[in-house]
């Protein structure tokens, strides 16, 4: 029988090995959700039925003697905003309520191909905007370590998910920082793949330029497993890249690690440590530097100028995708639609529209269209959308220049630790600012994983980033695994959960 | 051209923009089927509907129509080529952006020679790019609007002209050409009633009075879809802006462009409410969509397959083939038949005397079976040969178009291509040249005539009719095989001696 903290990789081979069988397993998941979730307000959806059919199926596969995927009977939670055909997508927006996609994303059919056993469907804020899963239509969720604080966002459902023990695995998109913020406010593991590196097909746009799905665990190990399957090339979605994935299982062996470390060359970014970064936080990540050095990595210190101009640049540029990927939400077609009826000399489909809109989208969602649209207008387009794009370009180089002369970049992924629920929903400005070190990532398009590193001396976790060239997610786990081979952060659970 | 109004002298300055469905097999960015009248909804998938996670793919087969029609149009083909989404909010377009080219469209400029009033007009193309069609609003009454998107996300070229054209005549003329064009290419197949393909004429007028010049503002009439109305709504908007001009002197200025809409039955435009200002579309590049890398040595290669266009051809087939200026253009439209009539005077044969049987007795052929010449089914050898045949003076024009017939009949009864030689044998056909027995045919014939000798001698005037009557007569005793030329040369030889 696996305990609360089994990792995917413990589970496949007891499945395998025929210690456990997938039902039990899917069955301990959804009585952990059933006992813990009321307080914690992952999932928006727990698929009970598809999940314990999906174990079964398995089962019998295995009785049968079929080959078992990579995943074979592990719980894994799904953020609302990746469709399936077997549960409501909701993007936790009263837009798309009840709407039942008629098609599963690509990571959903290469995840349950791999054996993962769907429990659920976790909460984020609406249409992934956010960082503290705050902005959900249907309700906050909780940070395991502290009831009262976030579990940052957006991907917050599946990161408290993981961290309180409800699955060993989850799926969640990150657009700005989207899955390895939270994991960082949770204690977890979040990576976040070379733009390209999995299929977009199915996931909800929101920035489209800048969206990824990402994995989170309580491991390296079982993050990295979570992306071999869902990463390679898929022809539904032009912007994915034709490389086929790796094996990253390999890079994690111990032989691997063996003298990887004495090969590794660390940048450290100054911009990463500047004016805003919490002296707890900045602590615990010069802590995880000073690991490395011990190991025998190559620390050098580096520069990306432009970064103090990458929020703007990212807020220009995902409000501008934003905008336009939200306009199908109007209610003529499919999701919520008004039932006011328009005033007596109103145009009655710019009512349909401007209603059921209004009434879709909630304010953090509306601001950003706003701004969005604002920055594609004419007149602005090249002063803000143009002006956005240049500097993008020129963070670009300056990142290319910077991860030819090293192997992987350190930095923290947050400047402090979770805040408290409802501490900064006044002022969204300075919740943007704190996306400083996680958008970089996003805005070149490189792959980067943030694994916990210590605790503030509040109790909360903290997480520490990492950043490698495009494609470069081999190094960029193998870095990250040397980490946390050393420590035992990983090892570390919610008092609450224990 | 200009025309002369009240001592004005008043100059239509009109551009085109064409809409040219093309002729894939599936729409421009999913796999639906393109076919017209299909049940409503009943031709859609995630993709067309805008439905959120799908993502739209390039069809490569529509990149490769309109780089055909653009070289076609001697237009500047892209070496690389973007998509830009085009914002706006309408019921049948479901993602409420169209995907379009803005700024980098697959084809640049080029130019159209078009004859015209009895000279070669340039007209100058300014640029074709693709784009997504829209769907269909339906209204069954009661208030309702429907939507069918069968159509929407069809494949269009957009085709825009420079303000060349000079007459409601001109643009009418430009665009059935520029429809004869596309269907000979086989882009598209340009049917009208289908709505494949849409003008819409740009207009005001340049009024010279005295010294002084005038120009009205620029019109826009939308979505005509005949040529019949293309030329009413240009004729209308002659006299209606010239009568706007006298009476308010109103010229044209920045943001006095207007749309007007086209009433059939009235034969008359009409002010039409903007969707959106033109220049609100809010046009930024599609990150859905990589950019369209086009090989030069692949559009060199597509241009090399480019066949003889349909207006230098008719010229060619009416010098070489002295097709009647009235049949060529028909001749030339169906380009299968128009094919095998090359091929077949290829082979040798006297061009003058194929054009003559393609016209003639294959085309009556055909028509007697539905179909065109080259739906005959022959190879082009048994066309060359009758023609060398009849050209040869073997056999009358007449014998010839029975060998025609039988050698038609062979084929479609025993699948066997009969020698027109063998034929012209077997049917007693080949004519004769024998001096002996014309000669004797001739005495005989004026035995039976002496009557008509006489009235010969008496009226010279009258000598030819009698020379025909009697070559007539030669003709029934031979069973039409006396050669007619050495008949009417004996027969005048005998009326001269007697
Ligand atoms: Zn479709």
């Amino acid at each position: 029988m696996g305990s609360t903290w089994t990792t995917a990789a413990e589970i496949r081979t007891r499945v395998v090995g025929g210690e456990s069988s997938a039902t039990d397993i899917c069955g301990q998941s959804l009585a952990r959700i059933d006992a813990g979730d009321s307080e914690i307000r992952a999932f928006l959806e727990v698929t009970r039925e598809h999940a314990t059919l999906r174990a079964r199926a398995l089962d019998a596969d295995r009785a049968a003697g079929g080959p078992l995927g990579l995943l074979a009977g592990v719980p894994l939670a799904v953020k609302d905003n990746i469709c399936t055909r077997f549960a409501r997508t909701t993007c936790a927006s009263q837009a798309l309520a009840e709407y039942r996609p008629p098609f599963d994303a690509a990571v959903i059919e290469r995840a349950e191909r791999a054996g993962a056993v769907i429990v659920g469907k976790t909460n984020l804020d609406e249409f992934a905007m956010g960082s503290s899963t705050e902005y959900g239509a249907f309700g906050l969720s909780r940070n395991p370590w502290n009831l009262e604080c976030v579990p940052g966002g957006s991907s917050g459902g599946s990161a408290a998910a993981v961290a309180a023990g409800f699955v060993p695995v989850a799926l969640g998109s990150d657009t700005g920082g989207s899955v390895r913020q939270p994991a960082a406010f949770c204690g977890v593991v979040g990576l976040k793949p070379t733009y390209g590196r999995v299929s977009r097909f199915g996931l909800v746009a929101y920035g489209s330029s800048l969206d990824q799905v990402g994995t989170m665990a309580r491991t390296v190990g079982d993050a990295a497993a979570l992306l071999e399957v869902i990463a390679g090339p898929d022809p539904r979605d032009s912007t994915c890249l034709t490389d086929p994935m790796v094996d990253l299982g390999s890079r994690l062996s111990d032989a691997a690690l063996a003298d990887a470390a004495r090969k590794l060359r660390i940048g450290i970014p100054r911009e990463f440590f500047g004016a805003g970064l919490d002296p707890e936080v900045e602590q615990a990540v010069r802590g995880a530097i000073a690991v490395y050095q011990r190991l025998g990595a190559a620390l050098i210190d580096v520069s990306l100028p432009s970064m103090p101009h990458a929020v703007a640049v990212y807020y220009l540029i995902a409000t501008a995708e934003c905008s336009s990927n939200l306009a199908r939400f109007d209610g003529v077609h499919y999701g919520h639609r008004t039932s006011r009826p328009p005033q007596p000399r109103a145009n009655p489909t710019e009512h349909l529209y401007s209603a059921s809109r209004a009434e879709g989208f909630g304010a953090e969602a509306k601001r950003r269209i706003i701004l969005g649209t604002f920055a594609l207008s004419a007149g602005y387009a090249d002063k803000y959308y143009g002006k956005a794009l240049q500097v993008r370009r020129l963070l670009n180089r300056e990142m290319q220049d910077v991860l030819s002369r090293v192997d992987v970049l350190i930095g923290p992924t947050t400047p402090t630790a979770a805040f408290r629920i409802g501490e900064k929903s006044a002022n969204p400005l300075q919740i943007y600012l704190a996306d400083t070190y996680t958008i970089v990532a996003n805005l070149c398009g490189v792959p980067a994983i943030s694994i916990p590193c210590g605790f503030a001396r509040c109790g909360l976790p903290i997480g520490m980033q990492l950043m490698a060239p495009h494609l470069g997610e081999p190094a960029l786990v193998q870095a990250a695994r040397l980490y946390e081979r050393e420590t035992d952060w990983h090892n570390c659970h919610p008092p609450a959960f224990q | 051209m200009s025309l002369a109004i009240d001592g004005c002298v008043v100059e239509p300055i009109i551009g085109l923009e064409v809409h040219l469905q093309l002729a894939t097999r599936t729409k421009m960015f999913c796999g639906c089927a393109l076919e017209f009248a299909a049940p409503p909804n009943s031709r859609v998938c995630p993709v067309c509907l805008g439905l959120p996670g799908a993502l739209p793919v390039v069809n490569s087969h529509a990149v490769e129509l309109a780089v055909r029609t653009g070289l076609a149009m001697h237009c500047r083909i892209a070496r690389v080529t973007r998509w830009d989404r085009k914002s706006y909010y309408y019921p049948d377009l479901p993602k409420n952006y169209q995907i379009s080219q803005y700024d980098q469209p697959i084809c640049g400029p080029g130019h159209f020679e078009l004859p015209f009033g009895g000279h070669i007009r340039k007209i100058r193309i300014r640029r074709a790019h693709l784009e997504e069609d829209a769907g269909k609003n339906i209204h069954p009454g009661d208030g309702i609007t429907a939507v069918d998107l069968n159509r929407a996300g069809a494949p269009l070229l957009e085709i825009v002209t420079e303000p060349d054209l000079r007459s409601a005549d001109e643009a009418k003329e430009f665009a059935e050409q520029l429809r004869r064009l596309a269907a000979y290419l086989g882009v598209s197949e340009a049917n009208m009633m289908k709505g494949q393909m849409r003008f819409e004429p740009n207009i005001n007028l340049r009024i010279r009075k005295a010294e002084a010049v005038f120009v009205t503002p620029i019109v826009e009439v939308k979505n005509l879809n005949s040529f019949r109305s293309l030329h009413g709504a240009i004729e209308y908007e002659v006299q209606r802006q010239f009568d706007e001009w006298r009476e308010t002197g109103r010229t044209t200025a920045v943001g006095n462009k207007s749309n007007r809409g086209w009433d059939d039955v009235g034969m008359r435009t009409l002010p039409q409410r903007e969707k959106e200002e033109a220049d609100q579309y809010r046009y930024f590049p599609d990150p859905d969509l990589p950019v369209v890398k086009l090989d030069p040595a692949w559009v060199e290669h597509l241009a090399e397959e480019l066949p003889e266009m349909p207006i230098p051809r008719t010229e060619r087939f009416t010098c070489e083939y002295k097709l009647p200026v009235r049949d060529a253009p028909a001749l030339v439209d169906d380009r299968a038949t128009a094919d095998l009539l090359d091929h077949a005077a290829e082979a040798g044969a006297d061009k003058a005397t194929l054009g003559k049987h393609f016209l003639g007795c294959w085309s009556k052929l055909a028509n007697e079976r539905g179909v065109t010449v080259a739906g005959l089914g022959l190879p082009p050898t048994a066309f060359g040969e009758l023609a060398e045949l009849a050209h040869r003076g073997v056999v009358s024009a007449t014998a010839a178009a029975q060998i025609a017939g039988e050698i038609v009949r062979c084929w479609e009864a025993e699948r066997r291509t009969a020698k027109p030689e063998a034929l012209a044998e077997t049917m007693g056909l080949v004519q004769n040249r024998d001096e002996g027995q014309i000669l004797e045919w001739v005495e005989q014939a004026l035995a039976a005539n002496s009557k008509a000798i006489a009235d010969s001698r008496e009226n010279p005037k009258k000598a030819a009719a009698i020379c025909g009557f009697l070559a007539g007569q030669v003709m029934k005793l031979s069973a039409g095989r006396a050669d007619p030329k050495r008949t009417r040369e004996l027969i005048a030889q005998r009326l001269e001696s007697v």
